[in-house]
């Protein structure tokens, strides 16, 4: 009989880090981007807790006071407290954001899918309509939607300003992920999937959909971005959210134009942050991007 | 060569067909009335008969069909009618603000070129140092921060630091240069911002794509000085995503414009667009969004032009 020692073997596994982690690692920019955001979520979410005042609350005896221990962003023309309508704001450009986004891309990837698994006329057809909808400027897409669908407000908030918002989205998301899906098309799990006798829509949903995830949320990230832009803009313009609204879009129109000699904090604060809010999401994206798919052309 | 812009003029008809279409349908389901926004907003008491003898003297009277059969008659003769809100011809109105709007369009298109180009470049080829994050921090802050919200800041700098705001109504260039560029500085380097932000991104991964080709490594390898080869064949190959991206994003300028013009009151298109917007005036903005639909359709067909003369693998798709 053999004694000898049986050693046992071990095998040094590499260490797996969590997703998460190894892209914070990674990508310190996108890291950064994505700090700020969840930071403006939590805002969002617990805004009255977080809020020193009421953001509707009228003060007509601190008019256009200038910052301090009171009033940490300074007042409005109406005595309103800054700081607290930009936390509000946050919470109405994220919901807005993110909403519009959603509705926008997953619609365009979709209609992408769709296109690119049926190919030929339908495609064609798609395709022909998404042009259409691309020669429009987005602002212009978006101020027509606005006028012709008017006000539809579901608890405080503007469907008809995330549809507005989402529509001129939807023609590139589809052709960002048509690309993506007839590449997919070709792959041979899919003519297994079909050999096997699965109905399209088997395919297309659990094949290949899943595939065309990194692209779908790369332009997901940078369509809240760009949605937050457009309610701004739209919100300026007066075609967006409406007053008594804390939007920051809203603060930088009206009495702040009037008032910016006398207070120039009514048009700093908020501009900066749209400013900050947009950045993040793009730093964000543009790290998500690096890190799935640093090839992919967009 | 012939056959790829066949090709693509075939391709750009229906497409401008379908947006006729798309304006027309668009605009008809908005509500509001025009004749009643026009005639009854000084509260004052306009009888039945008069508020339709404005909708025949608009030709809002007819059915549906017969007002669509007007509109595509009317573009193909590119007779747009006229102004439902004043009451001139609509190509009056729009060729007076042409010039403003075009004008500042073209100063950010310039701006956007003399700052993109550089920058991006030096941002390639110091990657990763200081400086390629320097300017790529100024580039993603370009894509942020609304260019409307630039424009008031700019303004308030001026006001506070120079007492000084800019002159508030449009002189021509060839009547008062000086008055006109004073004007015009300021929204174009508001609207520019973003575009030299976009150029800059595409110029910086352009270049960097570029330099990884063979035949950087051969002119390399063949000694020629690097400079040169910076100069010779990677700026040279890098040009035309570039020129693509500014062409595209030309049209893009547009809409950057209507917010814009709203800040420095200027009476451009993109202002003439929000008011006539808000007013319900169908044919101003029938006519205004197939302008600038037919005008993007135009520019992506020039640059895909521009693209097949430049790169030859290109024409035979």
């Amino acid at each position: 009989m053999n004694t000898a020692a049986t050693a046992t073997i071990t095998y040094a596994l590499p260490k797996r880090r969590h997703p998460v982690v190894q892209f914070m690692v990674q990508q310190p920019l996108g890291a950064g981007g994505l700090v700020v955001i969840i930071l403006m979520m939590i805002a969002s979410i617990f805004a009255r807790h977080v809020v020193p005042y009421d953001p509707l609350q009228l003060d007509y005896g601190a008019m256009l006071a200038g910052p301090s221990w009171e009033h940490w962003l300074g007042t409005d023309a109406f005595g309103r407290d800054i700081f607290s309508r930009i936390i509000y704001g946050a919470r109405t450009a994220l919901l807005v954001g993110f909403l519009a986004s959603f509705v926008g891309s997953t619609l365009g990837a979709v209609i992408g899918v769709i296109s690119a698994y049926f190919g030929g006329r339908i495609d064609m057809l798609l395709q022909r309509f998404m042009d259409i909808l691309l020669a429009f400027p987005i602002i212009v897409l978006a101020m027509a939607v606005v006028s012709v669908l008017g006000r539809f407000l579901v608890g405080g908030l503007d469907l008809n300003l995330v549809i507005a918002i989402a529509v001129p989205m939807v023609p590139k998301v589809a052709r960002v992920v048509r690309a993506s899906a007839l590449a997919v098309r070709e792959m041979p799990y899919i003519d297994a999937a079909r050999a096997a006798g699965y109905s399209d829509s088997r395919i297309m949903f659990r094949h290949i959909v899943p595939n065309v995830t990194a692209p779908y949320l790369i332009m997901f990230t940078a369509y809240v971005a760009q949605a937050i832009l457009l309610e701004a803009s739209l919100s300026f313009l007066g075609l967006g959210v409406t007053e008594p609204t804390a939007a920051w879009g809203l603060m930088l129109s009206g009495s702040s134009a009037e008032f910016y000699r006398e207070a120039p904090w009514m048009i700093i604060f908020p501009g900066l942050a749209i400013s900050l809010a947009v950045f993040a999401f793009n730093l964000f994206g543009d790290s998500l991007r690096d890190w799935l798919d640093p090839k992919i052309k967009l | 060569m012939l056959r790829y812009i066949v090709n693509r003029l075939l391709l750009m008809i229906p497409t401008l067909i379908g947006v006729a279409i798309l304006v027309f349908i668009l605009l008809r389901m908005m509500p509001g009335d025009i004749v009643e926004l026009k005639l009854l907003a000084e509260g004052g008491g306009v009888d039945a008969a008069t508020l339709e003898a404005e909708r025949a003297r608009l030709g809002l009277d007819k059915s549906l069909w017969g007002q669509f059969v007007d509109w595509m008659t009317g573009l193909a003769t590119l007779d747009f009618g006229v102004s439902m809100w004043t009451g001139r011809p609509v190509i009056e109105e729009i060729s007076s603000r042409l010039e403003l709007s075009m004008q500042v369009a073209l100063m950010a298109t310039f701006l956007a070129i003399i700052i993109a180009i550089p920058l991006g470049t030096l941002s390639a080829l110091f990657k990763d140092t200081w400086i390629d994050h320097v300017i790529r921090v100024f580039a993603i802050a370009g894509l942020a921060v609304p260019s409307f919200w630039l424009g008031m800041v700019i303004i308030l700098l001026l006001l506070l630091n120079f007492n000084w705001i800019p002159p508030l109504t449009y002189t021509p260039i060839y009547e008062d240069p000086w008055r006109n560029l004073s004007q015009l500085i300021w929204p174009a380097m508001a609207v520019g911002y973003r575009y030299s932000a976009v150029a800059t991104r595409m110029m910086r991964s352009t270049i960097l794509e570029v330099l990884q080709e063979d035949y950087i490594r051969t002119a390399r390898a063949k000694g020629v000085l690097e400079r040169l080869v910076i100069a010779r064949h990677a700026l040279r190959n890098a040009m035309l995503p570039v020129i693509t991206v500014i062409g595209l994003e030309f049209a893009f300028l547009i809409g950057g414009l209507v917010v814009t013009e709203q800040v420095f009151n200027l009476n451009g298109l993109g202002k003439l667009f929000v008011e006539t917007v808000t007013r319900g005036d169908f044919t101003m903005v029938q006519a205004l969004v197939m302008l600038i639909a037919g005008f993007f359709i135009i520019i992506n067909f020039i640059v895909d032009l521009l693209y097949a003369v430049f790169d030859p693998r290109v024409r035979y798709r």
